[in-house]
């Protein structure tokens, strides 16, 4: 009950709220819980960044330097883990806590205590996970994919811990999504009707269905592999009527929606940051708002891109083909939209538009390399190699992270109240940009000339491209820690913001003060 | 002395040719590769011309219609005609690009009326190759040696690329590929066939290729498979149809032979010495790669052998055999029964029992392991 007398408190109050840790602990401000996500993902990101040094470094030359194959296989998988369920979701999440409703004037999220309780079980999810790599015989090593058998039989026991870590994050993933959902089309302000919410809501809320939909089929399939190996079921093994290839099906169910998972935030992101700085409308809201839609539903219907050497029928190959090939439009439009906006606009080129910029050029390369991947007779060549490493970091690394960079820089001033160091945003910008083009543009080279991803040595033809790729990595992971002094450089101090401090910004939350009072909207804004 | 130049010239073509495929996908020396090559070329061009226009629009607009110029501006912010127009173009081109890529698909997987039927059996980490047609089989192992792994020798050519006994296939016939797999998934992949095929435990998929050019061709597994997946290469040599016919049968005639010499030497007697020796150099191509040359395994992946479990257990001499030749059912070991020949069990047991300060003293002669074989 004290908790309830508390919250008409804090009401009373506006800006009042309780310090020291039991503010993080216990709060259910949907501000708050953004902060307590965005730093959460930042720490991720560096961690799980830290293992791509360890790979890239043990890649910087043929033969064995560094690392144990074992303990290269670990870096692999964890990194992968990490950067995809520790640092892209938990941005976006943040970035969904923080802005939707304010977006949408609303006073928080609908279910703030589940909001808190969302966030607080992550970190124990990543701590069962990150400690298993101190267990006798190593933590998970079967790749991010955990292809059954490999993770099941031939796994060592810290794929137990692998299991609940992974249910905990699809738990919290679960209640983030529903939070969305939720809140999106209970909260909104009168007359803010579907047609007019800010297109980051409108992904989100695309995205927030996608996770419902396709957590539990990731529990299911880590729950499998536990019974599998600790209870004798035979569900991928053929010994016992199972079919390892069906764990594949199951994983790619979850894993196709959950790429777009990662990315369909970030075309809201940049479809709020484009018009902004090119202080034009953005060209065809509609069209948007369908194209991300056919986005989520065709990727109910293509995971098995991802399976075509699995050996299936050439009747499923081609279905497959063919569906794949149909996201490239709606993807296309996307694209088409964000030019046709910048078409005779008057930009300027701040940071979240550098990065914004970034987004559409790179992301679009990544597209192009998914595009030829597409394409099955010749995807028997590209699987499994660099080719698919270098589209992917092309899609997550300059798509959903810059987007999530773009996004941080934009709203930074709204976040802290102060703008951010430009000079020191530029120099991020610029460095990263050249550090991850060399990083990851090789990578495709080396992927054609034959070079299979998640191998701790490779022959010596393959060793140039390598050594310029580790220089990119290593000159990539640098950059990131200019961001970090940055960000917390610009939560310290610095030129105080306006509350709307881009001239062409669009939306309700540039209408609230610079930082954002701790409580928004307890009045719902009247939208024309 | 003439010969040089053109040796040079040899050379320099061949550096050429290298060069060339270090960057771009090779164009294979099968027909079905060749049109691989044209598919993923003709995608490309088609993204790089569409990267050239959309790119080249923003780069244009990211020059003009700055604010800086004192650009005002405009106030369109919609357009049904040019919406459709970008929705059905692509369409379009989309299905231009599917048509040769569905006809190659299917000829891909047309594995009909093959002349030749090689069984493809990938383990941790070597593969197996078994002859339809001919009594021929043999396991495929890395040649690498571990000191040029570990940067002690300069490293070969070949580095990681190269096996003990590589797969043997002629030329101009259709020779069909059955894949599968004894313990997790591997994939058998030639980058010149255009062919990759993943191999499931339990199940066979299949595959063919037909190569015009008689050559050495290597690839790799594919997909991750454990530990050592980036130290199991592939290597094809195909030979002209003659030539192949000669090897397969001298080989089909040796193994035949030394079956029946590992019949007669099931009742001779080898001594400690023999054993040991022949155990070491068996243990360190087979057992080491897990359980490690100094016998202390991998903890909580791989058990030590050394010091400890059925190794120095003087009652456990025939449980030991029994797990070394049928494997540990739901584990990482393997069966070696079928991967190596009576002798070599007897020694490299015989060398587990008495490496590392294990010195049970006990031998192991090849009638004990057809003694358990045959419970």
């Amino acid at each position: 009950m004290s908790t309830v007398v508390d919250d008409i408190h804090h009401e009373e109050h506006h800006d009042h709220k309780p310090s020291g840790i039991t503010r993080w602990l216990f709060t259910t401000n949907h501000k708050d819980i953004g902060s307590l996500y965005l730093w959460f993902s930042l720490i991720m990101f560096f961690i799980g960044g830290a293992m791509a040094m360890v790979i890239r470094a043990e890649l910087f030359q043929p033969g064995l330097q560094l690392v144990e194959p074992n303990f290269f296989n670990q870096m692999t998988t964890v990194h992968g883990l990490i950067m995809v369920f520790g640092a892209v979701m938990p941005a976006f999440t943040g970035l969904a806590n923080w802005m939707i409703p304010m977006m949408i004037g609303a006073p928080d999220m609908a279910l703030p205590r589940m909001n808190n309780w969302s966030f607080w079980i992550l970190p124990f999810g990543f701590a069962i996970l990150l400690s298993s790599l101190f267990l006798e015989g190593g933590g998970p090593n079967f790749g991010w994919t955990f292809y059954a058998p490999l993770s099941t039989t031939y796994s060592n026991d810290s794929t137990a811990l692998f299991v609940f870590s992974m249910h905990i994050l699809g738990i919290s993933s679960i209640m983030g999504a529903i939070n969305v959902i939720v809140t999106i089309m209970n909260m909104r302000a009168p007359g803010m009707n579907y047609m007019k919410m800010p297109l980051f809501v409108w992904t989100w809320l695309i995205t927030a269905f996608l996770l419902i939909a396709v957590m539990p089929v990731l529990a299911g399939a880590v729950t499998m592999v536990l019974t599998d190996k600790y209870f004798g079921t035979s569900f991928f093994d053929a010994a016992g009527g199972g079919d390892p290839v069906m764990f594949q099906h199951i994983f790619w169910f979850f894993g196709h929606p959950e790429v777009y998972i990662m990315i369909l935030p970030s075309f809201g992101i940049i479809s709020a940051i484009i018009p902004a700085f090119t202080r034009k409308r953005l060209f065809g809201y509609a069209s948007m708002v369908y194209a991300t839609a056919s986005i989520a539903i065709l990727s109910f219907l293509v995971w098995a891109h991802h399976m075509f050497t699995t050996g299936m029928p050439v009747f499923a190959e081609l279905f497959f083909m063919y569906c794949t090939m149909l996201i490239a439009v709606p993807t296309g439009v996307k694209v088409f939209n964000w030019v046709a906006t910048m078409w005779r606009g008057a930009m300027t080129f701040e940071t979240p538009m550098l990065f914004a910029l970034a987004f559409v050029i790179l992301f679009t390369i990544g597209g192009f390399s998914g595009l030829m991947l597409a394409i099955t007779p010749v995807d028997f060549q590209y699987h499994d190699t660099y080719f698919v490493v270098a589209h992917f970091h092309y899609v997550l690394v300059t798509g959903a992270v810059f987007s999530i960079m773009a996004a941080a820089y934009y709203w930074l001033p709204k976040w802290t109240g102060h703008m951010y160091d430009e000079t020191l945003a530029k120099l991020h910008f610029w460095t990263s940009l050249i550090s991850v083009n060399v990083l990851f543009f090789p990578m495709h080279f080396a992927g054609l000339a034959g070079m299979p991803r998640r191998i701790p040595d490779y022959s010596v033809q393959f060793a140039d491209v390598n050594q310029i790729t580790s220089i990119g990595g290593f000159a990539f992971g640098l950059s990131q820690l200019i961001f970090l002094w940055l960000a917390i450089k610009c939560v310290r101090g610095g030129e105080k913001a306006a509350a709307k401090p881009w001239e062409g910004a669009e939306g309700l939350e540039w209408t609230v003060p610079s930082p954002a009072p701790y409580h928004t909207f307890e009045k719902p804004p009247k939208v024309e | 002395m003439k010969m040089k130049p053109l040796l040079a010239l040899l050379a320099l073509f061949g550096f050429s040719a290298q060069a060339q495929n270090r960057l771009n996908l090779t164009e294979g020396v099968t027909d079905v590769s060749n049109r691989v090559y044209d598919l993923h070329m003709t995608i490309f061009y088609i993204c790089c011309v569409i990267g050239v226009i959309v790119f080249g629009l923003m780069f244009i607009s990211m020059i003009r219609h700055r604010k800086s110029k004192g650009r005002e501006p405009a106030k369109f912010h919609e357009s049904v005609k040019v919406e459709i127009a970008w929705t059905i173009i692509p369409f379009l081109i989309l299905v231009g690009m599917a048509i040769p890529a569905t006809s190659t698909l299917i000829a891909m997987e047309d594995t009909s009326d093959a002349d030749v039927t090689v069984q493809i059996t990938g383990s941790q980490w070597k593969w197996h190759y078994k002859y339809f047609e001919h009594e021929v089989e043999f396991f495929s192992r890395l040649a690498t040696q571990q000191e040029q792994i570990q940067n002690k020798f300069e490293k070969s050519e070949n580095y990681l690329l190269e096996v003990d006994n590589p797969l043997v296939i002629p030329t101009g016939k259709k020779v069909r590929f059955l894949v599968t797999s004894d313990d997790v998934i591997h994939s058998w992949w030639v980058p010149d066939f255009a062919v990759k095929k993943d191999a499931n435990p339990g199940f066979i998929n299949e595959a063919w290729t037909r190569v015009e050019e008689p050559g050495i061709y290597r690839g790799q597994c594919a997909e991750l498979c454990g530990k050592d997946h980036g130290f199991m290469p592939v290597v094809v040599i195909a030979k002209e149809p003659a030539e192949y016919q000669k090897w397969v049968e001298e080989t089909e005639a040796e193994q035949i032979a030394a079956r029946e010499r590992e019949q007669e030497l099931l009742d001779m007697e080898m001594s400690m010495d023999e054993l040991m020796a022949m155990g070491e150099k068996i243990y360190n191509s087979t057992c080491a790669a897990c359980h490690q040359a100094n016998g202390q395994g991998i903890p909580g992946t791989f058990p030590a052998l050394a010091g400890s479990g059925v190794s120095v257990d003087p009652e456990a001499r025939d449980q030991h055999i029994d797990i070394v030749v049928n494997g540990v059912q739901g584990t990482a070991m393997q069966a070696f029964g079928q991967q190596l020949s009576m002798q070599e069990l007897a020694a490299v047991i015989t060398y587990e029992r008495n490496a590392w300060g294990n010195d049970t003293g006990d031998t192991v002669q090849a009638a004990d392991i057809n003694a358990v074989m045959n419970q």
